[in-house]
């Protein structure tokens, strides 16, 4: 087909769509849709508006309805173990401790295993196993939390109670030093249950994070290094993880953020008591499962006021771990643009 | 010398597969469990009758339908709010303040606690009118739906390429035109699988349901009064001591656990399909 362009400088070329421009540019036209434009800017505005007001305000609303509690215990709620509802005397000492040292047993157990299951993702599995064994781990970030919580108190803590808990106690539990940890009686619920629990439910969130930053390192770099005779695994020693440190970590920070305030598979195994214990064996608390067990039951002003007190602060370190894991998984970004 | 080198890397690697045997193993645990005590439970039973006093026969259709009612009213109200939001920071966020600022708190409710949520609903609303309701569930779901559905909105505009916006300025249509008819339009799939995510997760949510909408055994269509659903029923008859109710909340624990799984693959077929578009 021949076209021939020069035809389009004759004016009756051009007098069709001058008449259609002629119909959108019309003042009226053009204001209506300038008008538009204003009316859905403004809208969508509205709208991050109401979300960040909404959002802020839950902060706003947890320190108010904390105030009589601050006001009552000051910085006493911090250190003190006593949690007595009938003297109304309360001290978040006990659920703090048990939230930090199930999330620090969660991270210990995951840590190692998401590295596991990233390292396979990336550089062992066949190509053709990656997209269901991938998916089949993000699955397990998909089963609410309360199936684990069931799952745990039914069926893992009778078995825990019965083969794990007297293989510890024989055998890390005879270490000089760290043998009070294992000590007490087998009931299988307890801070060491809730802790492994948590851990199945932070590791495809780790896994999932780490699993990215690997697939980023360079490949030149990782076939230089194989080039040089290293094996598969110096080459992820000395290649992928120093190249991924970062964004490691932040992938960590995120699953701690999780373990911190898992509410319902924690209530269920860590058994929901008000004590401290040195042994993992016992039962202990989280501030999440005391929020769940007493919050609908507590009466008086103060004793609610001291259950939002322990949720603002699980608000506040959960806040802090999670600006944590946001500004390293930036950094890392604003690198690879650094790179790219 | 390269002997030791080969069996510290035959070492690390067989970690490495172990490690993904027993991601595996627990995720196969978990469902087996389920189906052999949950789906003995799975009768018609369960989707026609109420739930019972602990001695007698019942089903759980009161929460079900609570589940569903909660579930679906949180959707529709988070869903057009997050996709507002998330099209303001994708499309106008550039210069201001607000963007910057909401896209951060945004991020950290993503992952923050949901009974902290829980905890927030009840100061500000249950706590103002006396008692619980179905109304403050949903008022606690939506919570969790909104930051959902603004980060995948965001993520998902920001994938159209500008070229497909400066086409159509081109053509001399008006922002909101760019907007709701290409931008929106092309990003279809993927703001659909952040809008069933968040389903996903708050179909399981129990903790912020606890001091909302608490439970009721009762059948109730009256948002306005404490409302059955499955996830608090679940814990409550899994933590009595009663055999019934037990396996009632395993059959329900199995329902809600393949609904969530089936919902996620749903997703993950979505965003594939996106991808697909995209390329």
């Amino acid at each position: 087909m021949h076209v021939n362009y020069t035809n389009q400088s004759n004016s009756g070329a051009f007098s069709l769509p001058d008449k259609r421009m002629a119909k959108i540019h019309a003042p009226s036209q053009l204001k209506r849709q300038l008008f538009y434009d204003l009316l859905f800017r403004g809208a969508t505005w509205i709208f991050t508006l109401i979300v960040l007001i909404l959002l802020t305000g839950l902060v706003v609303s947890l320190v108010i309805g904390s105030l009589p509690a601050v006001k009552a215990f000051g910085f006493n709620f911090l250190i003190s173990g006593e949690w007595n509802p009938v003297t109304e005397q309360f001290g978040g000492l006990v659920p703090i401790i048990g939230t930090l040292v199930t999330s620090i047993i969660a991270l210990s157990i995951g840590i190692p295993i998401s590295f596991g299951i990233a390292l396979f993702l990336t550089e062992l599995s066949p190509p053709w196993l990656r997209q269901p064994l991938g998916t089949a781990i993000e699955l397990l970030a998909g089963i609410p939390s309360i199936i684990y919580g069931m799952w745990g108190l039914f069926v893992f803590a009778p078995l825990f109670a019965k083969t794990g808990q007297p293989w510890l106690q024989d055998t890390v539990g005879q270490i000089p030093g760290i043998d009070f940890l294992f000590a007490g009686a087998f009931m299988g619920i307890g801070t060491l249950t809730a802790g492994i629990i948590l851990a199945i439910m932070v590791i495809p969130f780790i896994a999932a994070v780490m699993r990215d930053v690997f697939a980023v390192v360079p490949s030149m770099l990782k076939e230089s290094a194989y080039a040089s005779g290293a094996t598969t695994w110096e080459v992820i020693w000395h290649v992928v993880i120093p190249y991924t440190r970062i964004g490691m970590v932040g992938g960590i920070m995120l699953g701690l953020g999780r373990a911190l305030g898992e509410t319902m598979a924690v209530t269920f195994v860590i058994g929901n008591a008000h004590q401290l214990h040195a042994s993992l064996f016992m039962p202990g608390n989280s501030i999440a499962s005391a929020l769940a067990n007493e919050f609908t039951e507590a009466d008086g002003e103060l004793y609610t006021a001291a259950l939002i007190e322990l949720g603002l602060i699980l608000f506040l370190i959960t806040f802090i771990v999670l600006a944590c894991s946001k500004i390293l998984l930036l950094q890392l970004r604003k690198r690879d643009g650094d790179i790219s | 010398m390269y002997t030791r080198r080969r069996i510290v890397n035959a070492i690390n690697l067989i970690g490495s597969v172990l490690a993904m045997g027993i991601g595996l193993a627990w995720l196969f645990w978990i469902l087996f469990t389920l189906f052999s005590k949950g789906f003995g439970g799975m009768n018609l039973a369960l989707f026609t009758q109420m739930t019972p006093a602990p001695d007698e026969n019942g089903g759980l259709l009161n929460a079900i339908a609570g589940s569903i009612a909660m579930v679906t009213i949180a959707t529709a109200i988070g869903t057009p709010v997050g996709i507002m939001a998330g099209t303001y920071l994708a499309e106008f966020g550039q210069r201001g303040w607000l963007a910057p600022v909401t896209r951060f708190i945004n991020d950290i409710l993503l992952s923050a606690p949901s009974i902290v949520i829980g905890l927030f609903v009840y100061t500000v609303y249950v706590a103002r009118v006396g008692h619980f309701s179905g109304w403050a569930g949903v008022l606690a779901l939506s919570l969790i739906v909104i930051p959902v559905v603004v980060r995948t909105t965001e993520d998902m505009l920001r994938l159209i390429p500008n070229s497909l916006r400066e086409a159509a300025a081109a053509l001399g249509a008006p922002h909101w035109k760019i907007i709701t008819l290409v931008t929106w339009r092309a990003s279809k799939a993927g703001i659909l699988t952040g809008i069933l995510l968040a389903i996903a997760r708050i179909s399981g949510e129990t903790a912020p349901l606890l001091f909302t909408a608490l439970n009721n055994q009762f059948w109730s269509v009256d948002m306005n009064r404490p409302m059955a659903n499955l996830p608090v029923v679940i814990f409550q008859f899994a933590m009595s001591p009663y055999e019934y109710w037990q396996e009632l909340a395993w059959a329900g624990a199995l329902l809600i656990t393949l609904s969530v799984l089936a919902l996620n693959i749903i997703a993950r077929f979505f965003l594939r399909k996106h991808e697909q578009i995209n390329q």
